[in-house]
């Protein structure tokens, strides 16, 4: 079984986010970026089922800030390549084009399973699972739990919200946007990271430029502060009726 | 029997020339068996990792602390074996008891061995020399040999009786005492052998003891009673006892033929049984202390190379494995460990006697009535299993605070935490480690501190002071402040760290920060067993001090103090460092600032880190006394205070498990005090203290407050916010 | 006219039609008076319910073989077979099932321009404009979509104002459509377990903190929480004192919780609660002590005491 794990940076959200001088992207110079947690899931399903069922799993993505830190954050985990796709695009890139550079690259591969994250954090335009998928013709499935070899092909399930999960057989190959891996990305020490960094084997590649288009940014900003605490005062009966109130307003039905 | 014309005695009274060839023969076998066994350990201890300056010799790195991070001067460990004093300490009653025994012992070895050099050496080389066997055994030697070692024979007796009585008395009361492991292994286990073995031992050696006085008084009444034998006392004494039972002459020389043979016959088993059993501490106690070295739990020592950690028993040191047959199970590593105290699956005795138990089922060494059973292979059976995962179980390993209270008290010098970090250093290899302790350690590696905060809000706290903190790496100053992530980041500390600003401004200290540059300094990554994160963050914080111009650093988190005073050395840091309490206490003592009274009466913990570890008792007791508060020390206090539960990444753990919280156990002990405020001079304990003094429900009798409110609201000078200005419990 | 024209596709993929298919039709007649044209709505698999979509003028039943229950992949031919009929100028879906699993690669397919996470959308000359929330909500991204065809997925809740509920359909057409595509098919569709807890999945929390005082007092907060149809969580002291096990604990060592409607009931709010709870998107809190620091955090506050507050709105909504 060969796994291929489409991973990326994204900014760091425990930053305070500033909007750059464009006022249409954020300041990529200031930000930290680490590697979208969700593509860790992937990336640690991934492992998973080559333990178990043993294959090969390869890392690929569109080079970005510190990102070798992710590619060799996943060798070091356990994965067997690590691919930099470079193309000279700089600052915020809409899933279209990624998926386009993604599926240039994957094109001349063989694979049974791409997996990615099911998100990131600035997916305007889109997750990167269905818009791949798309692009390459395969079958793909988002929001996915679970994941098992079942015969000619696998038995993917998928979240659909409150609670109920779907399975479904689907022969491969197969695109799955990844929600929760079978148990949290695993801890790799540093010791065996810089081990990784220093033997290398990070392939890099040149793709040509994208063409996809995407919605044109026009603002970006943050949303209304919110402040201390509105009070509703302290007469339990008038503070209940907005409590009430408060819940039913937020869309949640109650008697 | 003739009355002897000179005062000696005959060394084999009596007997016949085949029991002589009898005797020598067994002495034969039981030293092949005493020196085989000795050699299947030091075997064993060769089989393990030399350190990296000697078989048991650790390299000497910069500015070594003495009674810190300095190795133990040898004529020092001298004067500790030849009194005891690691054994007395905290326990005189036992300590004595131990020291008669040890001096007794000695006293009768020393005398076994007179005796054998004068008829086995002496006398043999004057006979075939000289052609006549001569012996010094006579005469005034001989007087001051029975006077001396019957008071040996006396001392030990005493001793033992003493160490018998008080086992049989307290193995019921005492928690030292008690075997029940900390970690139950499902399979059950029995202990029964050890106890016995105990027994076994003490009784065997009383009656040993005993037998020998016994045969002294019936030589010297079948011998009638010679008077030089006077000088006897003690057997001459017994003598005197036995005949006035009528015990006389030929009776009591056929009673003494049968008693020599008795006595003979359990003393060489004694030293048969020597290597194999709960007596070998005799040898190898003293010579674990002639190696110890605490320095190693201050200033950890790095893997084994190849290794993240430790994986099976040939990444054991020499020195751990001598340590581990040194263990007496006297149990006050047991005793005082805040993680078996709070309930946690870790009890440091028994981690010891398991790796023992590895080591000697690894090697083949035999033991004799010192093994812990098991119906299966579990544990320290488990020959093939992962070490840190199988043979010790990961919360075993995980539990430990690393506070050092198991390795300041062992009376044989076995150092613990070492082993645990480097045990702990597997199971993190592995990935195996509670999620909050990982999510803790992503953070680090990705924020540099353990809140997961930007690296940019570290210096946010420092919003809000009236004078801006100087930036040491942009101007110079005398001293860099190192907060260290809680200072920094946790809501309740930033109150306190600000009133330290304002407390050093208004004393006109320079100081400066290296806001966003400063790292979590590694001291509970490493002791986590993150090694290679711990490296990370030494050349992250060693980078940013080599940008940044200052003299001194003082930090505010003695766990941060630690590392950076006695790891960071090797890796190149040159300046001293300093704890705020230090620095307070310096402002005081050069008459700097002068304090009010504030007449509370308020009680002090010892944080692990600064106390046990780094023997700084003192500086935060003279800020508290000079602020005018009467200091009621707590029960444990100093080397023996009790750790609050936070240290060695346990911080960053689930601690739910426990049935008390170490903190909660400590403020259960002030409460007794009768006191106000519980006065700590550490962010973690600060942030531990405050959570347990709700917990046990003693909100409305006790306030934790930092040193540094008291010297703020004392120096008068600040009109302080938080908690030191509102309004306080009255005491 | 068909290029002005605005297509819905109902979120409904299991059970009968949730609020938010509503919302997009509310949105999505505004869209279609701005630009000239109609509002399609597409349901697909089951027909069951669909009487109350009248909000459409035009209303499209698709059903087949493989596309009920869901499957993502029929559902995706069929979908995309329809719309290159329609061609519509906008295709409005949840940011939920359908969002996630469909649009992409609809939008892919058809070359459209797609925004996701939108809070708003208009028609701003002859462009659409939509506002999408992004980075866990801490920035918003107003985008133009142009003028061509282009898919919008909301995020639930967002044109709440507009929810159309509108019984009676004018025009229903049935479409057939054979989705069988021997790559995916249908295996099991689960219902979530009602036993095991799991705090993380409540869109409202009752959470109680030490201020519930004891054991006893646990049952209260149960009730409010099962009158309301909450989950119930709680602060450390409270899984410490094992008044609720551990799977309740909200915090630094327990989970991290982000509902819509977080109601803490005398928690004081310790920055290691505070870091499991922050991210809620509605923080109501109740505690004595005016300066508790919850309220710092919190939305709505109330300094009532929670003994006086809950017997209230177990009145009022008649537990
Ligand atoms: C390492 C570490 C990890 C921790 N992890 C967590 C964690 O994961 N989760 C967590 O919650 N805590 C955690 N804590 C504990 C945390 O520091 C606080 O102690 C805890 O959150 C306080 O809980 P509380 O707010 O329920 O209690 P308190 O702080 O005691 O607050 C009780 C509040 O109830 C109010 N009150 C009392 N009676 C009433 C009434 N009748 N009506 C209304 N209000 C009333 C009081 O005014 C008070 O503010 C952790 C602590 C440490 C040190
Ligand atoms: S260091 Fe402390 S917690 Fe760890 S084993 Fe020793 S006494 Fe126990
Ligand atoms: S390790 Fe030391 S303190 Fe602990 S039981 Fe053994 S000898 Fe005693």
């Amino acid at each position: 079984m060969k796994i291929v794990v489409a991973m990326r940076q994204i900014a760091d959200l425990v930053e305070e986010l500033e909007v750059d001088a464009s006022g249409a992207d954020i300041d990529r110079e200031f930000v930290k970026f680490v590697s979208n947690e969700w593509d860790e899931a992937a990336l640690e399903e991934a492992l998973c089922l080559k333990e178990a069922h043993g294959g090969e799993v390869v890392v690929v993505g569109v080079d970005d800030v510190d990102f070798d830190q992710t590619l060799f954050g996943a060798l070091a985990k356990g994965a067997d390549r690590a691919v930099k796709l470079s193309c000279g695009f700089e600052g915020w890139m809409p899933t279209a084009v990624r998926a386009e550079l993604l599926a240039r690259w994957l094109k001349d591969e063989s694979f049974d399973l791409v997996l990615t994250g099911v998100q990131a954090a600035d997916d305007l335009d889109g997750q990167l699972a269905g818009v791949l998928g798309a692009r390459l013709g395969l079958p793909h499935a988002a929001v996915v739990v679970g994941l098992e070899p079942d015969g000619d092909g696998f038995k993917v399930t998928q979240e659909l919200g409150g609670g109920v999960t779907l399975t479904s057989h689907a022969t491969g190959p197969l695109v799955l946007g990844i929600q929760a891996a079978r148990q949290a990305p695993r801890y790799v020490p540093i010791s065996r990271i810089r081990q990784a960094m220093s033997a290398g084997g990070i392939e890099e590649l040149e793709v040509e430029a994208p063409t996809a288009r995407a919605p044109k940014v026009t603002r970006l900003f943050a949303p209304e502060a919110k402040g201390r605490a509105e009070m509703l005062g302290d007469k339990p009966s008038e503070v209940a009726a907005r409590i009430v109130e408060l819940i039913r307003a937020k869309g949640i039905s109650v008697s | 029997m003739l009355l002897a014309a000179v005062e000696t005695r005959k060394i084999f009274g009596g007997t016949t020339h085949l029991e002589r060839v009898l005797f020598y023969l067994l002495s034969l076998v039981v030293l092949v068996v005493f020196f085989a066994g000795l050699g299947l350990r030091v075997k064993k201890y060769m089989a393990g990792r030399p350190l990296d300056a000697g078989r048991f010799r650790r390299a000497r790195v910069p500015l070594e602390k003495p009674g810190v991070s300095a190795p133990i001067p040898l004529a020092q460990t001298g004067v500790d074996i030849a009194a005891n004093r690691t054994v007395s300490r905290r326990n005189h009653a036992v300590g004595g008891a131990h020291l008669l025994l040890f001096w007794g012992f000695l006293g009768l070895l020393a005398a076994t061995i007179i005796v054998g050099l004068d008829y086995d050496v002496y006398g043999n080389l004057t006979r075939i020399f000289g052609g006549k066997e001569l012996s010094f055994f006579k005469g005034w030697f001989y007087l001051g040999y029975n006077a001396v070692f019957d008071t040996a024979g006396l001392a030990a007796i005493v001793g033992a009786v003493w160490l018998a009585v008080r086992r049989i008395r307290d193995t019921k009361s005492s928690v030292a005492l008690d075997y029940t492991r900390a970690q139950k292994p499902k399979s059950g286990y029995s202990r029964a052998a050890m106890t016995a073995g105990d027994h076994l031992f003490i009784f065997g050696l009383i009656l040993i003891l005993f037998t020998g006085i016994l045969l002294q008084g019936l030589r010297i009444d079948a011998a009638g009673f010679p008077s030089f034998e006077r000088w006897t006392w003690l057997g001459y004494t017994v003598a005197v006892g036995f005949g006035a039972l009528g015990l006389h002459g030929s009776a009591a020389g056929s009673a003494h033929f049968w008693l020599w043979w008795v006595h003979i016959l359990m003393a060489l088993a004694f030293v048969a049984y020597l290597p194999f059993s709960k007596a070998l501490h005799m040898i190898s106690a003293p010579a674990n202390l002639a190696v110890r070295d605490p320095g190693n739990t201050r200033r950890l020592p790095s893997p084994p190379s190849g290794h993240a950690g430790y994986q099976d028993f040939a990444d054991f040191t020499s020195k751990e494995l001598l340590g581990f047959d040194a263990c007496t199970k006297c149990g006050r590593c047991h005793a005082v460990c805040p993680a078996r105290t709070g309930g946690a699956p870790l009890s440091p005795r028994d981690l010891i006697l398991d790796l023992r138990q590895y080591a000697d089922r690894k090697r083949g060494i035999p033991m004799v009535l010192d093994w812990e059973e098991r119906p299966d292979q579990s544990g320290p059976k488990n020959l093939e299993g992962r070490l840190a995962g199988e043979v010790i179980e990961p919360a075993t390993l995980w539990s430990c605070t690393t506070c050092m209270a198991c390795v300041e008290i062992c009376p044989v010098g076995i150092e613990h935490v070492p082993t645990i970090v480097s045990l702990r250093r597997s199971l993190v290899d592995a990935g195996e480690m509670d999620p909050t302790l990982q999510s803790a350690l992503e953070n680090i590696a990705t924020q540099g501190n353990s809140f997961g905060k930007s690296s940019r809000m570290r210096a946010r706290w420092t919003k809000g002071l009236d004078v801006p903190i100087p930036d040491a790496r942009k101007e110079e100053v005398e001293y860099l402040w190192f907060l260290g992530d809680f200072a920094s980041f946790d809501e309740r500390l930033q109150e306190i760290s600000r009133t330290l600003a304002r407390v050093l401004t208004a004393n006109g200290i320079s100081f400066g920060i290296l806001y966003e540059d400063e790292r979590n300094a590694g001291n509970d990554v490493r002791r986590a067993g993150e090694e290679g994160l711990f490296e990370m963050l030494v050349e992250k914080n060693m980078e940013a001090f080599s940008k940044a111009g200052f003299q001194k650093i003082f930090t505010t988190d003695p766990h941060s103090f630690n590392t950076l005073r006695n790891e960071y050395p090797a890796y190149g840091l040159d300046k001293p460092v300093m704890h705020y309490s230090e620095l307070l206490a310096s402002l005081i003592s050069e008459g700097r600032v002068s304090l009010s009274g504030l007449g509370r009466k308020v009680t002090y913990h010892d944080p692990c880190y600064l106390g046990r570890y780094n023997r700084i008792f003192d500086a935060p007791r003279s800020v508290i006394t000079s602020a005018g508060c009467e200091l009621v020390e707590m029960p444990r206090n100093r080397t023996n205070s009790f750790c609050c539960g936070a240290g060695g990444g346990r911080i960053w753990m689930d601690d739910s498990v426990l049935a008390e919280r170490p903190s909660a156990n400590r403020i259960r002990e002030a409460a007794e005090l009768d006191v106000g405020y519980f006065v700590v001079a550490c962010p973690k304990d600060y942030a531990m203290f405050s959570d347990a003094v709700k917990s046990t429900g003693n909100e409305d009798r006790m306030k934790v407050v930092d040193i540094v409110e008291l010297f703020a609201e004392a120096s008068g000078e600040l009109a302080l916010a938080g908690a030191a200005s509102e309004e306080a419990p009255e005491s | 006219m068909a290029e002005n024209d605005v297509v819905v596709i109902a979120e409904r993929v299991v059970g009968s039609h949730p609020d938010v298919t509503f919302e997009l039709l509310g949105k999505a007649k505004e869209i279609a008076s701005a630009l000239g044209g109609e509002v399609h709505c597409l349901v697909v698999g089951s027909p069951e319910g669909h009487e109350c979509l009248g909000a459409a003028d035009h209303l499209h039943l698709v059903e087949g073989e493989h596309l009920w229950p869901y499957n993502p992949h029929a559902w995706e031919s069929a979908i995309s077979a329809l719309l290159s009929q329609l061609k519509p100028r906008l295709v409005l879906a949840s940011t939920g099932t359908v969002g996630i699993d469909l649009c992409g690669a609809l939008a892919a397919q058809s070359g459209s321009m797609l925004a996701s996470y939108v809070v708003d959308l208009s028609v701003e000359g002859a462009s659409l404009m939509a506002v999408a929330q992004l980075y866990g909500g801490k920035l918003m991204a107003e985008c133009d979509l142009g003028e061509g065809p282009a898919f919008v997925t909301a995020i639930p809740g967002s044109f709440a104002g507009h929810a159309a509920r509108v019984d009676g359909v004018a025009d229903a057409t049935s479409h057939s459509h054979d989705g069988a595509d021997a790559r995916m098919r249908h295996v099991a569709l689960t219902e979530p377990e009602k036993t095991g807890v799991d705090i993380t999945s409540e869109e409202l929390l009752v959470s109680v903190g030490r201020g519930i005082g004891s054991q006893s007092n646990i049952d209260l907060a149960q009730e409010l929480a099962e009158v309301l149809g909450a989950g119930l969580s709680a602060s450390r002291p409270v899984i410490d004192q094992g008044w609720l096990p551990k799977a309740h604990q909200v915090g630094k060592s327990g989970k991290k919780v982000k509902p819509k409607i977080y109601l803490a009931l005398g928690i004081s709010g310790a920055p290691e609660h505070l870091e499991g709870m922050r991210q809620a998107e509605l923080i109501i809190a109740c505690n004595t002590d005016a300066t508790a620091p919850i309220f710092e955090v919190a939305h709505y506050g109330t300094t009532a005491d929670l003994f006086d507050l809950v017997p209230e709105i177990l009145d009022l909504i008649g537990g």
